[in-house]
């Protein structure tokens, strides 16, 4: 360590990324472990799971009225966190609009749910549970949406496969 | 024995025929008053108090209420909506909207298909608003792509959507109307349509599902004579539309059966994620064409209709009024369509043409990979949207470099809207249910994807 040499290192703190809005400013200051990105000129916030519907209670009281939308991605054995989870925010006060990512696990992925915050996400949710298992925390009825009730499988899981199901064709142990 | 007896006196016991007959004295001509009647009872009768006999104010036994399964397979559900209604008599104390029976899964099939094949899949969602879709996907890939279209393919996307907007609209008109009972609107509205669509099939071959815009531009430059069909459908629509305000403006079963039904607040609208024409009726002043152009259609002017209460009548007024805007679009880049390419000059993206691959190797190479492979897209993640007729229509494209989306989620309008249907309907007639479902113009293909 420097201690021996009797200097002190300096300590390299790296000016944190913070954008140029003044509401989006003051809304990611105060959260310390938020990072904040532009993708394709669009603001993103990546969210750690833990603080997922805090920030989504800061940003409302920063101004966005409206949850757009919910939606997940699945990234297989791409990243470390399988699941991705993407909610569209929207400040029709301030034309703005926020996207805030967050990550679940491959086992039992799960998240806060949105829909104490904004009521619109319950629909949203549901078809992310419906459609790649992830559950919400707090989600007053966590249903499939599009799917029968007694469907077995996740169909936008990566690993759910594209035309396996048997049909009741001539042939068709040819296909499956 | 008690006191009764010993008090009881001779005179009460009642002998037939030996009463004295008693009138009272009135007014000539003036009748009795039955012995159960009071003055209160009497002017419910004669009309001169009205008591809403619908409103409950007791609560009512769990015995009393009633489930009703309304759908699948209902003509006024546009579609396979599902409603479960819990009722009180006849109101309607909850409303559960179940969907999925369309659903096909478009959107683990946008993941099979490369980025140039997408736009025939995107264009089966909102089947109303094709091109809306179509602009919406098509943007989010050329965001990813960082490409900007020439001008001219700008114009006639804006063209196009602005004149599909009006195509859907009349068609939420008709079923609007149709669903009250006004059966003349149904047939008035789809004949203005079938002159829109008609144009469309003009252009791009299709009256439906066209995948006309696609990512780098349109698939074919507008046919010869395009401007006498706009010009037309600008003269005819708005006196149409006037036939419309006769026939519907002053009619007292219109106007009672749609004012003050099925309302939405402000509020109400932004909690619950609503856009469109149901989120301006509210009175909130948002439009993705005035907030986030697109397209460059800020370089346009028109106004933003609102209505005030949020009810089944604002909403029809915003429709019939956006129609007049969109047609006030449509004439202004009518006259100033600018000249050049209708598709970026790319010829990775784009196919070159048809008199090319005959004498370009280079052309035949370009088109055959770009039809067994497709392009490449960067990697990268966006959220495209548009104002489609519904609400904001939405396109998020995730994309990790290959020639297919990695992921493609739409963020469908009629979906989000679908959600307020328990909040409008709560607390209502059973009878305004067909008027309010058919006043938020679900398309359940956009609904299920």
């Amino acid at each position: 360590m420097s201690e021996e040499n009797g200097t002190v290192d300096e300590v390299v703190v790296e000016e944190r990324a913070l954008p140029e809005n003044t509401i989006l400013r003051s809304l990611f200051e105060e959260f310390e472990d938020i990072i904040w990105e532009l993708s394709h000129g669009q603001d993103v916030a990546s969210v750690p799971r833990e603080r997922w519907a805090e920030f989504g209670e800061s940003a409302k009281a920063a101004g966005f009225e409206v949850c757009v939308d919910v939606t997940a991605v699945d990234w297989m054995r791409q990243r470390p966190d399988r699941f991705e989870i993407v909610a569209n925010l929207l400040s029709m006060q301030h034309r703005l609009r926020l996207r805030m990512i967050t990550t679940a696990p491959r086992e039992e992925p799960s998240v806060a749910s949105l829909v104490p915050i904004w009521p619109g996400a319950n629909f949203a949710e549901r078809e992310v549970y419906d459609m790649f298992g992830v559950t919400f925390e707090g989600h007053p009825d966590l249903t499939r949406i599009l799917m029968p009730d007694d469907w077995e499988g996740h169909p936008l899981r990566k690993d759910f496969g594209v035309g396996s199901v048997p049909v009741q064709f001539k042939e068709s142990n040819r296909v499956s | 024995m008690s006191d009764d007896t010993k008090t009881r006196d001779t005179l009460d016991v009642w002998v037939a025929g030996t009463e004295e007959p008693q009138f009272t004295p009135t007014d000539e001509g003036a009748q009795e008053m039955a012995l159960h009647e009071t003055e209160s009872r009497l002017d419910e009768e004669l009309g001169r108090v009205v008591d809403d006999d619908y409103l409950f104010e007791d609560v009512i036994d769990e015995d009393e209420r009633m489930i009703l399964n309304m759908g699948p397979q209902h003509p006024s559900t546009h579609g396979v909506l599902r409603l479960q209604i819990e009722l009180e008599g006849e109101i309607i104390r909850r409303t559960k909207p179940i969907i999925g029976y369309l659903h096909t899964g478009m959107e683990k099939t946008a993941e099979q298909l490369n980025f140039s094949q997408g736009g025939t899949n995107v264009t089966r969602m909102d089947y109303l608003a094709p091109f809306h879709n179509e602009l919406a996907y098509s943007l989010a890939v050329e965001k990813l792509l960082g490409m900007e279209v020439p001008p001219r393919a700008m114009a006639i996307r804006i063209l196009l959507t602005e004149l599909n907007r009006c195509s859907s609209h009349l068609v939420a008109l008709a079923t609007n109307g149709m669903d009250i009972g006004a059966i003349s609107m149904m047939i008035y509205g789809f004949r203005e349509r079938e002159q829109i669509l008609a144009f469309f099939e003009k252009t791009t071959g299709l009256r439906m599902n066209h995948n006309f815009i696609r990512p780098g531009g349109v698939a074919a430059d507008l046919p010869p004579g395009w401007k006498d069909d706009v010009a037309d459908i600008i003269e005819q629509l708005p006196k149409r539309l006037k036939q419309y305000d006769d026939l519907l403006e002053n009619n007292p079963i219109w106007l009672s059966r749609t004012r003050h039904v099925g309302v939405i607040s402000a509020q109400e609208a932004t909690a619950y994620g609503i856009t469109g024409p149901a989120l301006r009726a509210a009175g909130v002043d948002w439009d993705l064409r005035k907030a986030f152009p697109y397209s460059g259609i800020e370089q346009y002017e028109f106004e933003v209709p609102l209505g005030e209460n949020g009810d089944v009548y604002d909403r029809y007024r915003v429709r019939v009024d956006e129609i007049m805007q969109s047609l006030h679009i449509a004439e202004q880049v009518m006259d100033s369509m600018p000249k050049g390419d209708y598709r970026v000059d790319d010829r990775k993206i784009t196919p070159p043409p048809r008199a090319r691959i005959d004498e370009s190797m280079e052309a035949l190479i370009h088109h055959f990979k770009l039809f067994t492979e497709g392009f490449k897209v960067p990697p990268g993640e966006t959220y495209v949207a548009v104002e489609s007729p519904r609400g904001e229509l939405g396109c998020y494209l995730v994309s990790d470099g290959q020639a297919s989306p990695y992921r493609m989620h739409t963020r469908a309008p009629s979906f989000a809207n679908l959600q307020a249907l328990p909040i409008a309907m709560a607390d209502s007639l059973m009878a305004d249910t067909v008027a309010t479902i058919a006043s938020m113009d679900p398309v359940m293909g956009d609904v299920d994807r």
